[in-house]
Formats: structure tokens, C-alpha cells, sequence
């Protein structure tokens, strides 16, 4: 396949930046976009440039560190895929191809395509969590938990925290991710203690960090790459009215 | 209580409610403008007119309902502003179109063109008869004769027209919305909300829609519409 | 030979621990708040050890070079975890636990390490759950078990297919809630280029902040390396792009032994190689051999596609050859027998470098049970697989899904190719009970360190040790070492040890910036990959070795003579993150050689092709190879290897059977 790349390139946070074009030829099908970033990268320093900055790490899809929004789509046009683990096979010979980091004010540019994603670090720190020191547990089956809670909860808990939602949002609102980790713990027993506070702290360190709100248009639900239902949103909300009724 | 109406989910919340209310003033005004098709020559309508503005408790909830307007207008302006400053650098592609819908996205436009219809509606019909005077006078009794007199005007019918269907595009996201807002929504009850809220659209935008369509076709056949019945 | 002490507590194996623990010095709340504790990375041993450590008082500060602790490779572990919980009630216990170890680890772990971790694998379920990690339920609401390779009872606890994304979200949200506390004080982006040392002990890290390029010194009271292993000498391996030894190497040249870097782990179930592009390697839970059969064509160079090639003529050859075992026997023998029928010409697919993984029958299997459940007497042979791929899809369907996505194939219909592929390293940073390395003050744990797998590991056996060291012994061992050093202030990050640490450091990133070369990192990257897959890979043997010491040498001056890193040192730049990486890699890589060259046996994941039986198994040599190598840095490529004898109380050394 031969390619046109419009890419965005800047070389700090604090330079402007702009697109360039690159054309890519003999792209295989069966490679990744990541690959295929990889392939014009050796090219660019073979002729002494200096490559594309982009995330990514595991490249298999569970690490949450790859981004990229492709063609005006969170990681690409396939649905529940991550960047790394899009393939080439679905776009087609001579498309034009235009790619461009996470836009969010939270989410500052750092070099090209790579984003500052460490707000997430401080929601989670906010209340992301169940307080239990270790060594203070029980026996692990001492706590029956039915199967559906079980698999809701984890359904929310396989966020991978790549910040898709956030870019996809167009309010950039971070909702999605900080209700999928408030539903982790609501829906199980060992979050029930902490069950308000979490809600109120985590609202509240998201609304400082400069995300957007949401207007439930759903967005975020369809580019999640882990597929998080906009369910957690309403959970969150509710949560959220119940908490501040409570406290 | 001021930590939550500033909270994003409190502002959201504060939406909702505001837009619930608006929407329950809106049941209200499609029942009183149907009396209009009674055919008595427009005797009910005017009655109910008349007597709401006796009502003391109607009274009251005008009043609320002006503020539910400003409430929801202004927290509109306000979260539009803070949602796009979210995002100072705007996406030079964006695919928003494939994974959301076009009223989800455009509520803010669909919301403005309603609010400019509201005062131009207040204009021609609540600030003559309720503050100025101008006309109606002391009996009232032509309210309705006025009603059908402007949505003969095709101008104004167009307008109304326009904004009915813009109002139905935000109806069809709002309800659905609020009720996600207020947490009353699952992977059970969010499919059902939709198709209330899309169903509730189409009956709004239908109800609002016939005054101007039927009493503009009317008027091109020479029928009395408000007085078929007499 | 004095130098190897491994502080194994005296007393009987099961005593040891719980006797250490009432022994070892402890350190008094107020002044706990006063030392500063250094860890470097973040993955399951770091973020628990991290957390735990601040729990109890501990300052502090974890280095890893992602955006987000998150992100550590421990997140890619599919399978699950072990323990000897036994809720199962098919006869497990910490012994038996404790004994598929040492036999899964061919006899070259450490009996009371290894015991200890069977003993603390219990705690780390119920800490999880806890925790709120969302493992697997039965209907009942108790949690389920799967079985692993290796083993004869189900012990295996899992989320799914996605247990260490659960495991390391617990273990990162006991750090987070520590940072929010102001326990913890994480560094981003940051990634560690040497360690300090004062006195010959560990003070300090000369850490580069990613972002802007600045070197930065940064000193505690001890350092803990929990920076993974080292699979990516290979290129490509299932480890993350990012995974290195840089930390690990460094620490070996300031005096840390390296114990067994030839011990590699080669995983027999990833997604085969498609082409030169192909940057890394993915792997398919070993979970999938509970249900899924391995087989080739019983004909050599068949080229049929798999779904045409009736039963009869398919060779299962797993069960064929390890009856009681099948398809689920360990690692290295799975891998080392896709090895020999591709190997042999029976190979499958395109590249023909492939054994099939088929879920035919069990979901037919399923799919009866399935229908017998719903009561569905006469249920259709096509319901009847309907009914089954809906069982296989709960169980494995995020699975199936990743290899649709990857190979543009259906799982369901079509039996998926695997072959083997670098995936663990059981060698690491030589340490003692304690985890403690040669250099005093510097830790090693999970799979930085060597020693709790021996020459092989079992599956769902890495998430237990990087949380059993992490959550159950660092927070006990370490004690032992700060109590002296209560008084020690905080040692100032001007002291001439760590201005020298951090000329070396700015050295070596001015020459590897001023090579200026023709080549990028990752053609030199490839090119040692290669060799070490093929001389140092599955099969090893002298001659390739041999041949691979000079050519890693010769690749290693090239290196240095012509190599190309754009951009600027005081910037983001990836490329010279990958440059100094791979310049440790060129090193690890030839002492990788050495030890593989004097272990002149086959054990585990080190199969050395002059040492097998008749019937192709691996043939240890007890007596003259029962010890770990660790190995000494003497400077300009120069290593002295140690001995350290391993002695077996409780158990009784025997051939490796699964047969």
C-alpha cells in the first residue's frame, strides 16, 4: 500500500505546531499503524531527521499508552481497537491519512504526538481506591460476591485509562473514565465504605484539572477501546447526587 | 449545596431539572393551544388564557418558569464556554459524526434558535397582552383570532415552523440526557429512554408543527378553521 | 566464593519464614518517616512494594519511565495468579505448591525462597480481594480456579483474560491513595541511568527526566530495583517496546551479581511472526490450553488448511508424547516441541513456522454440556457448536478477539497458529532471603531478580512472585538493613559520588548523541535479536555460542563506530532512550552467551542440543551443575562467574517427568 500522512508535529509544549506530510509506500497490510509509524521513523532518521514522538509500549492493547487520533477517530476508525492494535488492512491504498494527538486542555501537547496524560494519575489519587493497608485481609472467600456484580464491576475496571474518552468527548470530559473506576468499587462490597467520599473526591479533582462536562452524547462509549458502557456515567451521577444528599 | 451547583455534575443536574420543568410547561402550552382546533371559534382557548392569568398559583409558576428559562439558558452559555475552553485547539478532522448524534452535538444551536424564537414569541403575544396593553384590551376575547392571524403570516409561520423542528432535535437528546444526568438510567432503562425521548420529540414537534401547517393551509383553501365547528 | 551469602534462615522449611519475621530487625514508626526509600519501576512488585513501604511510614519515591504507573508490562499478563488456596478441594498446599515450583523450575530455585513464596501466595489473594480487584466468581460468589501448565490442581486465580491489568490496577491504586496521602512521590517519565554508591553501599540514582532531558540525582536510604526482566535482547519478545535492562545492567556493572542471565523463559502460545516489520510478539494466554488441543498434520510439508485435514491424520502430538500431562505440560517442554515438528518439516500455515491451537473440540465438548444443562435432548450438531462457541467466548473471548484483530482470522472456525516466542527471564540481579543484591541497600525484586523460578517458570506464577515480594517480603526484609542506619541523615545529592555518577552518565549520552553514524538503534536492536534467537534461543549449543559471542562483539563495535541518533540529548527524545538501552543489551547479551556456554547441561528454559536424552528431553547434570551462576562484573566486558550451591532438604531431586 502506498500512504499520505498528514502528522502533527511540534516540538514542545510550549512551540506551535503544524502537519506535515510524509508518503509511505510498500505498507504491508498485516503491519499495525504503529508498525507502519515505525517503518517511516527509520526512514526519517536514516536521513537524519528526527522521527515522530508518539506513546505506546505494550502493543497489544492493555497498556493505555498508545493514542493518536486518526482521521478525526480516538485510536482509528475500528471500533473497541487500540491504536497499536489497528491494523493496516483497514484503510485503503492511497488514502490520505491524518493523524493528530489527544486535544484537551488536561491533556497538554508534549512533543508531536505524544500528550500529557498525568491528570488521570490525580483523579485516581483523589479516591481511586479502597483504603486497606496490607496484611489486614481476610480470608478471600470470607466475602461472596454475586457473579453479576462480580463482572459488572470488572467489566468497569478493564478501563485502560488511554484518555480515548477524553479526546473523543467533545467536551473533552473525562466522565467516562472517572465513572468506570467509581463503578468498580460502588458495585462491590469492599467499596461501600468509602462509597461517598470517592464519589465527591474524584468529581471534584476532575472539575479542577480543566475537563470539559458531559452532555451525554455518547461519544466516548463508542471510541473506548475496552468498550465501557456510558451505563457508568449515570452509575456516577447517582452516586454523585446520593453522596452530596449524604454528606 | 454551593459546592454541588458548581460541581460539573451539579451544573448538569441543574440543566436537567430546569429542562424538565420547561418541558412540563410545554405539555401545558401544546393543551392549551389544541384547544384552539375545537372549533367553538376559539371560546375555550380564550377561557383558558383568561383564567390562567387569574390563577394566582399560575402566576407563581410563571414566575418560576421565567427563571427556570434564565436558569437554563445561562447554565447553557456557561458550560458551553467552559466545554470549549476544554479544548483551546480544535481537531483539524473530527469524526464526532460516526460516533455521535447530530442533536447530542448541537444542542447549544438547536437551543439558541429556540430561545430567539421564545422572545420573539413573547414579543408578539405575552408583552402586548400582559405588559403594554397594546392590544387585546379589557375583554381579551381575540386571543385566539390573534394566535391564527400570526400563523397565517408566513413569515411567522416559517419561524414557528423552523423552531418546532429544532425544538423536537433537542427534545430528542434532552430527555433522554436528563434522565442520564439524574442517574435514572442503565443498560436496562437507557434503550427505553431513548425511545421515550425520541417518541415524546416527534409528538412535540407533530403538536406544535400543526398550528402553523393547518391553519396555513387553511387560509390557502379559504377554510375558517377555528370556527369549523359553529 | 564467601561472597555469595544467601542468608537462608536456619530451621525447618516451614519455619524459616515465620521465624525470620519474628527475628529480623524492625524499624520505629518515627523513624521510619526519616528514610527515604528509592524504587525503580512500577509494575506489580514495584507499585505493592511501594504502597506497602508507605503504608507503614516509609518516605517514598517511585521512577518509572511511563506517563503512568499504570502502564508497567505486568498489565499484559493474561492467565492468572497461583495460590495454594485449595478452595478447590483437589489436594493443594503450600507444599504442593511450593513443589510444582521447584520441579517446574528443573531444580534450580532456592527451597526457602520458594517456600515462602507458596506461603504468602494465599495473603496476596485475600489482600486483592480486599482490594476490590474483581477476580473471576462462580455463581455462588466464591472465586473460581483454572489450571496452568505444570500442575495437576486448579489454583489458578484470574480476571478473565486480564489478570495482571486487575492485579497491577489494585496494586496502583494502593500507591495512588499513598500519593494522595503525600506518602509517595511518583516520577514520571523518568527513567533511571545508574545507581549510586557511597561506601559500597546503594544511596542514590542518577535518573533522566524524559521530557526535558535533565539528568537528575536523586538519593534514599536503600534502592529497589522492580524493573522487570530483560526479553528484549531478543527484539522481538512479548514484552512491551519499552522493557529494559538499563537498570538491572547498571546495577550489575557497579557490583551487583547477575545470577543465570541465560535462563529464558520462551512461551509456547504467541501470534506467529508475519513479517519484517513486526515489531513485537503476542502472546495467547497460556489458559487457553485448559480447552484448546495442540496439533500438525501427520504428514510432513502438508499444505491442506487446518479445517481440511480430517482427524485421523492430525498429530496431537503433546498428548501423544506426555500422556498424563497433554497439552498442558510446562513451558519450555511445549515450546521445545513446536519446536522440533516445525523443526522436522510439520510446520503450518504460510511461514510454516506454526503448530495449530484447535477449539473444535472443545466446543463440542461445551456445547453438549451446554445443551444437557438447557435440557436440549436432541439439540442439532449445529447447536450444539452455537451453544459451545458461546461457552468459549465467556471464557476466552477477549482472547479470540485480540487474534482476530491481529490476524484477520476467526478463531472460532478456523484453528488459530501459535508458536513459541520469548516472553520471561528467570535470571535477573543476583539476591539473597532478603532480596537483597551484592551491593548493600540495593534490591531486586519480581522479575528483576533470579530467584524464585529457577531454569523455568510456571504460568501464573510471575504475578505471584512481583506480589509476594513486593506486598509480603520487602516490607519485613528491609527492616533488617535501615534499622542501623536510623540515624543516617539524608544524604545531600552534592556529594562527589553522585557529581561523578552523573558525569559517567552525561558521557555516555554525549558519545552515543556524537557517533553520528549511518544506522538507527533499532537496526542494531534487530540484528542482535536475531542472533540471540538463533544461537541462544530455544535450541543452544556450543558452536552457536560460540559464534555468537564474537558476532554480538563485532555488532557491539559497529555500534559504537555507526550509529545514528537524531535530535537533541536535552529533549524528548525516543531515540536516544532506545540508544542507551540497546547499548546494555549488547553487553547482557554476550554474558546471556557465557553462562549458556558453561552450563553444559539442558535444564528448563536452557536447552543445550548436546545434552538430551534419546527421546529428545531435556538431561540435567546434578552433579555438576546444581547451582546458580552468578556472575561478577570485572570491568571492559570482563566477568568472573560465582557458584552458589544449591542444597535440597525437603525435596528429592529427580528427572522432570510429565509423561
Amino acid at each position: 500500500m502506498n500512504l499520505t500522512l498528514k502528522i502533527w508535529r511540534q516540538h514542545d509544549g510550549n512551540s506551535k505546531g503544524d502537519f506535515v506530510t510524509y508518503q509511505v509506500s510498500d505498507i504491508s497490510t498485516e503491519m499495525s499503524f504503529l508498525e507502519m509509524f515505525d517503518v517511516l521513523n527509520e526512514r526519517l532518521v536514516n536521513e537524519g531527521k528526527v522521527p515522530i514522538a508518539f506513546d505506546h509500549d505494550c502493543r497489544e492493547g492493555i497498556c493505555g499508552m498508545c493514542s493518536l487520533h486518526i482521521n478525526g477517530r480516538a485510536h482509528g476508525p475500528q471500533a473497541g481497537t487500540t491504536t497499536c492494535q489497528l491494523h493496516m488492512r483497514h484503510f485503503k491504498d492511497g488514502e490520505t491519512i491524518t493523524v493528530e494527538p489527544w486535544r484537551a486542555q488536561a491533556f497538554p501537547v508534549i512533543k508531536d504526538l505524544v500528550v500529557d496524560r498525568t491528570a488521570f494519575e490525580k483523579i485516581q489519587a483523589a479516591g481511586g481506591f479502597v483504603s486497606v493497608n496490607t496484611g489486614n485481609a481476610q480470608d478471600a472467600n470470607c466475602l461472596p460476591i454475586p457473579k453479576d456484580d462480580a463482572d459488572a464491576s470488572f467489566f468497569a475496571a478493564s478501563c485502560i485509562g488511554c484518555g480515548a474518552c477524553v479526546a473523543a468527548c467533545k467536551n473533552s470530559s473525562a466522565m467516562l473514565f472517572v465513572s468506570a473506576k467509581v463503578s468498580q468499587f460502588a458495585l462491590l462490597p469492599q467499596g461501600q465504605v468509602e462509597r461517598a467520599d470517592r464519589a465527591l473526591n474524584m468529581v471534584k479533582e476532575m472539575d479542577a484539572l480543566g475537563f470539559g462536562n458531559c452532555t451525554n452524547t455518547g461519544s466516548c462509549e463508542a471510541e473506548c477501546p475496552k468498550e465501557i458502557s456510558i451505563d457508568n456515567i449515570a452509575r456516577l451521577n447517582r452516586e454523585y447526587l446520593l453522596a452530596t444528599l449524604k454528606k | 449545596m454551593q459546592k454541588f451547583l458548581t460541581s460539573s455534575i451539579g451544573k448538569k443536574t441543574v440543566m436537567a431539572l430546569s429542562g424538565l420543568f420547561l418541558i412540563m410547561f410545554l405539555l401545558e402550552h401544546l393543551y392549551t393551544n389544541v384547544t384552539l382546533f375545537f372549533g367553538d371559534g376559539g371560546i375555550e382557548f380564550n377561557e383558558t388564557s383568561h383564567s390562567m392569568v387569574r390563577m394566582i398559583i399560575i402566576r407563581v409558576i410563571e414566575i418560576v418558569l421565567f427563571l427556570a428559562v434564565f436558569v437554563h439558558v445561562a447554565q447553557a452559555i456557561l458550560l458551553t464556554k467552559e466545554n470549549s475552553n476544554a479544548r483551546s485547539v480544535k481537531y483539524a478532522v473530527n469524526g464526532a459524526k460516526d460516533t455521535s448524534s447530530w442533536n447530542s452535538r448541537n444542542m447549544g444551536f438547536t437551543g439558541s434558535v429556540i430561545f430567539f424564537f421564545i422572545v420573539v414569541h413573547l414579543y408578539n403575544f405575552f408583552v402586548p397582552y400582559r405588559i403594554t396593553g397594546t392590544i387585546g384590551g379589557a375583554g381579551q376575547e381575540t386571543v385566539a383570532q390573534d394566535v391564527v392571524a400570526a400563523m397565517e403570516n408566513p413569515i411567522y409561520a416559517g419561524i414557528y415552523l423552523i423552531s418546532v423542528i429544532l425544538l423536537a432535535f433537542h427534545l430528542s437528546h434532552a430527555l433522554s440526557s436528563a434522565f442520564h444526568t439524574l442517574g435514572m438510567s442503565n443498560k436496562k432503562y437507557m434503550p427505553i429512554w431513548d425511545k421515550v425521548a425520541m417518541g415524546f420529540a416527534v409528538f412535540m414537534g407533530i403538536g406544535f408543527g400543526s398550528f402553523p401547517i393547518l391553519f396555513f393551509i387553511a387560509k390557502l383553501m379559504h377554510k375558517d378553521l377555528l370556527n369549523w365547528g359553529m | 566464593m564467601s561472597k555469595l551469602d544467601s542468608k537462608i534462615p536456619e530451621g525447618s522449611l516451614e519455619q524459616k519464614w515465620t521465624d525470620y519475621k519474628s527475628h529480623v530487625p524492625l524499624v520505629n514508626p518515627s523513624n521510619k518517616r526519616n528514610l527515604e526509600i528509592i524504587i525503580v519501576g512500577a509494575g506489580l512488585a514495584g507499585s505493592s512494594a511501594a504502597a506497602s513501604l508507605a503504608e507503614l511510614g516509609y518516605k517514598v519515591k517511585v521512577f518509572f519511565y511511563q506517563d503512568s504507573a499504570r502502564r508497567a508490562h505486568s498489565i499484559a499478563a493474561q492467565g492468572g495468579i497461583n495460590a495454594a488456596k485449595n478452595y478447590a478441594n483437589d489436594g493443594d498446599s503450600v507444599y504442593r505448591l511450593f513443589y510444582d515450583t521447584i520441579k517446574g523450575g528443573d531444580y534450580r530455585a532456592r527451597e526457602g525462597n520458594v517456600h515462602r513464596l507458596a506461603e504468602v501466595s494465599n495473603n496476596i489473594i485475600d489482600q486483592c480481594v480486599a482490594q476490590g480487584v474483581p477476580f473471576a466468581r462462580e455463581y455462588g460468589g466464591l472465586l473460581s480456579n483454572r489450571s496452568f501448565g505444570g500442575t495437576q490442581v486448579q489454583r489458578t486465580f484470574y480476571a478473565a483474560g486480564q489478570t495482571g491489568q486487575q492485579l497491577l490496577l489494585g496494586a496502583y491504586s494502593a500507591l495512588q491513595r499513598q500519593v494522595g496521602l503525600g506518602m509517595v512521590k511518583t516520577y514520571t517519565r523518568h527513567e533511571m541511568l545508574d545507581i549510586v554508591t557511597i561506601d559500597g553501599k546503594a544511596k542514590g540514582i542518577i535518573a533522566r527526566d524524559l521530557v526535558t532531558g535533565k539528568l537528575e540525582r536523586h538519593s534514599g536510604h536503600a534502592v529497589l530495583l522492580c524493573t522487570g526482566g530483560y526479553g528484549n535482547v531478543f527484539y522481538l519478545s512479548t514484552n512491551a517496546m519499552g522493557c529494559n535492562a538499563t537498570a538491572v545492567w547498571k546495577a550489575h556493572k557497579r557490583g551487583a551479581f547477575f545470577g543465570n542471565p541465560c535462563y529464558t523463559q520462551i512461551h509456547p502460545t504467541c501470534i506467529p511472526v508475519s513479517g519484517d516489520h513486526q515489531s513485537k510478539l503476542t502472546l495467547m494466554s497460556e489458559s487457553l490450553r485448559n480447552d484448546g488441543r495442540i496439533w500438525v498434520s501427520k504428514t510432513a510439508n502438508d499444505n491442506r488448511k487446518g479445517t481440511d485435514i480430517p482427524e485421523g491424520e492430525r498429530d496431537y502430538y503433546l498428548e501423544r508424547r506426555y500422556p498424563a500431562f497433554g497439552n498442558l505440560v510446562p513451558r519450555d517442554v511445549a515450546s521445545r516441541a513446536a519446536k522440533e515438528r516445525c523443526d522436522a518439516g510439520f510446520g503450518v500455515g504460510t511461514s510454516k513456522m506454526a503448530v495449530y491451537l484447535d477449539f473444535t473440540a472443545a466446543i463440542d465438548r461445551f456445547g453438549k454440556q451446554q445443551a444437557g444443562k438447557l435440557g436440549e435432548e436432541n439439540a442439532s450438531a449445529a447447536r450444539i457448536v452455537e451453544l459451545g462457541k458461546e461457552v468459549v467466548k465467556e471464557k476466552y473471548g477477549n482472547l479470540f478477539e485480540m487474534y482476530e484483530k491481529i490476524t484477520g482470522e476467526n478463531p472460532y472456525e478456523v484453528p488459530m497458529r501459535i508458536y513459541p516466542a520469548v516472553h520471561y527471564t528467570m535470571g535477573g540481579l543476583w539476591v539473597d532471603y532478603e532480596l537483597m543484591t551484592t551491593i548493600p541497600g540495593l534490591y531486586a525484586l519480581g522479575e528483576a531478580n533470579f530467584s524464585d523460578h529457577g531454569a523455568n517458570r510456571l504460568g501464573a506464577s510471575a504475578l505471584m512472585q512481583g506480589l509476594a515480594d513486593g506486598y509480603f517480603v520487602i516490607p519485613y526484609t528491609i527492616g533488617g538493613y535501615l534499622n542501623p542506619q536510623i540515624s543516617e541523615k539524608a544524604i545531600p545529592t552534592d556529594h562527589p559520588a553522585f557529581v561523578e555518577t552523573e558525569k559517567n552518565i552525561s558521557d555516555l549520552i554525549d558519545k552515543l548523541m556524537n557517533i553520528k553514524g549511518s544506522k538507527s538503534v533499532d537496526h542494531f536492536h534487530k540484528r542482535l535479536g536475531k542472533i540471540m534467537w538463533d544461537k541462544c534461543g530455544m535450541g543452544r549449543n556450543e558452536k552457536g555460542l560460540t559464534e555468537a559471542l564474537s558476532e554480538i562483539r563485532v555488532l557491539r563495535d559497529e555500534f559504537w563506530k555507526d550509529l545514528r541518533v537524531p535530535g537533541e540529548k536535552m529533549d524528548f527524545n525516543l531515540e536516544l532512550e532506545k540508544a542507551v538501552r540497546v547499548a546494555d543489551f549488547l553487553e547482557l547479551g554476550e554474558l546471556m552467551c557465557l553462562d549458556a556456554l558453561q552450563r553444559k547441561e539442558s535444564c528448563g528454559g536452557h536447552f543445550r542440543e548436546e545434552y538430551q536424552t534419546s527421546e529428545g528431553e531435556a538431561q540435567r547434570d546434578d552433579a555438576n551443575f546444581m547451582y546458580v551462576s552468578a556472575w561478577e562484573f570485572k570491568g571492559d566486558n570482563k566477568y568472573e562467574m560465582h557458584k552458589e550451591d544449591l542444597k535440597y532438604e525437603k525435596i528429592k531431586v529427580q528427572a522432570r517427568s510429565y509423561k
